[in-house]
């Protein structure tokens, strides 16, 4: 039984607004959009990269390279959590020499799968540089990451859970606030 | 606790639809690995895996070894012949004290039927048979159901035919077991005394007569002539059987509709196959072997993994 969220955080014409404004702030940051490529780590932030990939060419008219990353068999926690999320496939359509890489995932908390994603895509080469994008920051990091384009700030307890909804998976868009399950 | 329903994977014949799925689904995950320029993931770091084979084996040996090191693995070989059983020691012994090295999983291949389960009841390890005489060779029949899967995109519905000597064949019996499961319409076929008497109760059709079924299969799987097991002389000849069930070019091409022809390997070439089928267009036996890497790295993973997450943990 799903629980009912604590708060809404971000709705559907927020999450609109502040793809927007990453788009923007893209941009203005990249001095050359030829070798950006943008990959979206499964399974919110395909959705994310799709729609920043969009938002840009709108801006720009600039068609960027989207790929899609599944970082499963890099999770660290492997042997101490009981979770074990399905596989889905990783698809990136480029070479990755020499390229910069913008990362995107919906919510950025111990950094541990921005960790697994890097080390993934080492695997397919050595890209010029990777930048990470994310909708959402809600702190509580356990390694030295940091995002270069956040959505929002949204402090948060250990005790609490932020879910992004999308309406390419869950019929709507927006961001909760849950109480954490417990894993059995 | 895996993502499986079950701690081992013995066989097929208790293996639920939803496990096969799953296994089929998350080794179509690993292919895409094996074709990076890293081929290699570093998801089982730190667990220690025992190939134990007590029977020769190239392929799937190979395949297992192959699987664990893309899969970071730490991994024992145990050859029987150059073991300790040879001076004496119980198999129960052996395995105990490679047990007591503080393994996770064992894979096993015997040429006593039980002797995967056998296994399994002597140890906490997680337990895969990888063939275990006449029985029964799951992770064959999973590689089979994926390359099927890949070039149809389904099993169910599909007419199969397994040809040859069933009754010696641990890959027939699983892949009877398992195709059943996922709603394949199985036949098999050869020669009276390679057919075990009573196999219709397993739900398959028995034909002798293989030119009178080629025309209604979407897939035959030729199975190798396996003189090694057979007791006395249960064929007349290797020519006549040739003749009679050997899949020949000849043969197939009086048929209106193209066949996929598969494998387990190794293959005995003009007997059972001849070289221009095997090496065809129609035949996906390369596909096989590479398929059994990513099933058996699917196997180690799910076996050795946890439950499925409850959506959307933070990271």
């Amino acid at each position: 039984m799903t629980k009912k969220p604590k708060a809404e955080l971000i709705n559907a014409q927020g999450i609109s607004r502040t793809l927007t404004r990453l788009a923007h702030e893209i941009l203005e940051n990249v001095e050359n959009m030829d070798t950006v490529r943008i990959i979206g780590i499964r399974d919110r932030g395909d959705h994310l990269a799709k729609r920043l990939a969009e938002t840009i060419k709108q801006v720009e008219g600039i068609d960027i390279p989207i790929g899609f990353l599944d970082i499963t068999f890099y999770r660290d926690d492997f042997r101490t959590k009981l979770s074990q999320p399905s596989v889905m496939s990783t698809e990136i359509p480029f070479d990755l020499e020499d390229i910069d890489i913008i990362l995107v995932d919906d919510v950025l908390y111990t950094g541990r799968t921005i960790r697994a994603a890097m080390d993934a895509i080492m695997d397919y080469g050595r890209p010029g540089s990777i930048q990470l994008a994310v909708l959402v920051d809600r702190g509580h990091r356990e390694l030295p990451i940091r995002p270069d384009y956040v959505g929002k700030n949204i402090p948060t307890s250990e005790d609490e859970q932020v879910r992004v909804h999308l309406k390419e998976m869950d019929e709507e868009d927006g961001v909760y606030l849950y109480e954490k399950e417990d894993e059995e | 606790m895996s993502a499986l329903s079950q701690k081992h994977m013995l066989g097929l014949e208790f293996t639920p639809k939803s496990d096969i799925e799953r296994v089929l689904e998350t080794a179509f995950s690993f292919r895409e690995v094996l074709d990076r320029p890293v081929k290699k993931v570093p998801t089982l770091q730190g667990k220690t895996l025992v190939n134990l084979f007590f029977e020769p084996s190239t392929r799937t040996r190979l395949s297992f070894e192959l699987a664990e090191k893309r899969l970071s693995a730490d991994t024992l070989n145990f050859s029987a012949s150059a073991s300790s059983l040879s001076k004496g020691e119980t198999l129960r012994d052996t395995i105990q004290n490679i047990e007591a090295m503080k393994i996770d999983l064992a894979i096993i291949r015997h040429n006593t039927p039980g002797a995967a389960y056998q296994l399994s009841q002597y140890v906490d390890a997680v337990v895969i048979n990888a063939g275990d005489g006449t029985h029964e060779h799951p992770t064959q029949a999973l590689l089979d159901m994926m390359s099927i899967k890949e070039e149809f995109g389904h099993i169910d519905g599909l007419k199969i035919a397994i040809i040859g000597d069933i009754a010696h064949s641990r890959v027939a019996l699983s892949n009877i077991y398992g195709l059943r499961t996922m709603g394949a319409e199985v036949t098999v076929c050869g020669p009276p005394t390679f057919i075990p008497p009573f196999i219709e109760e397993l739900g398959v059709n028995v034909s002798y007569h293989l030119d009178e079924i080629l025309p209604e299969m979407d897939v035959i799987n030729v199975l190798r002539i396996q003189k090694e097991r057979m007791q006395t002389a249960l064929i007349p000849s290797l020519r006549e059987y040739r003749a009679l069930y050997g899949i020949t070019r000849e043969r197939l091409s009086g048929l209106d509709k193209e066949l996929t022809i598969m494998h387990p390997g190794p293959l005995n070439r003009g007997v059972e196959i001849d070289s221009d089928v095997a090496d065809s267009e129609h035949s996906i036996i390369l596909h096989q072997v590479l398929n059994g890497v990513a099933v058996r790295m699917s196997l180690l993973y799910l076996l050795l993994g946890g439950q499925e997450a409850k959506g959307g943990a933070n990271a």
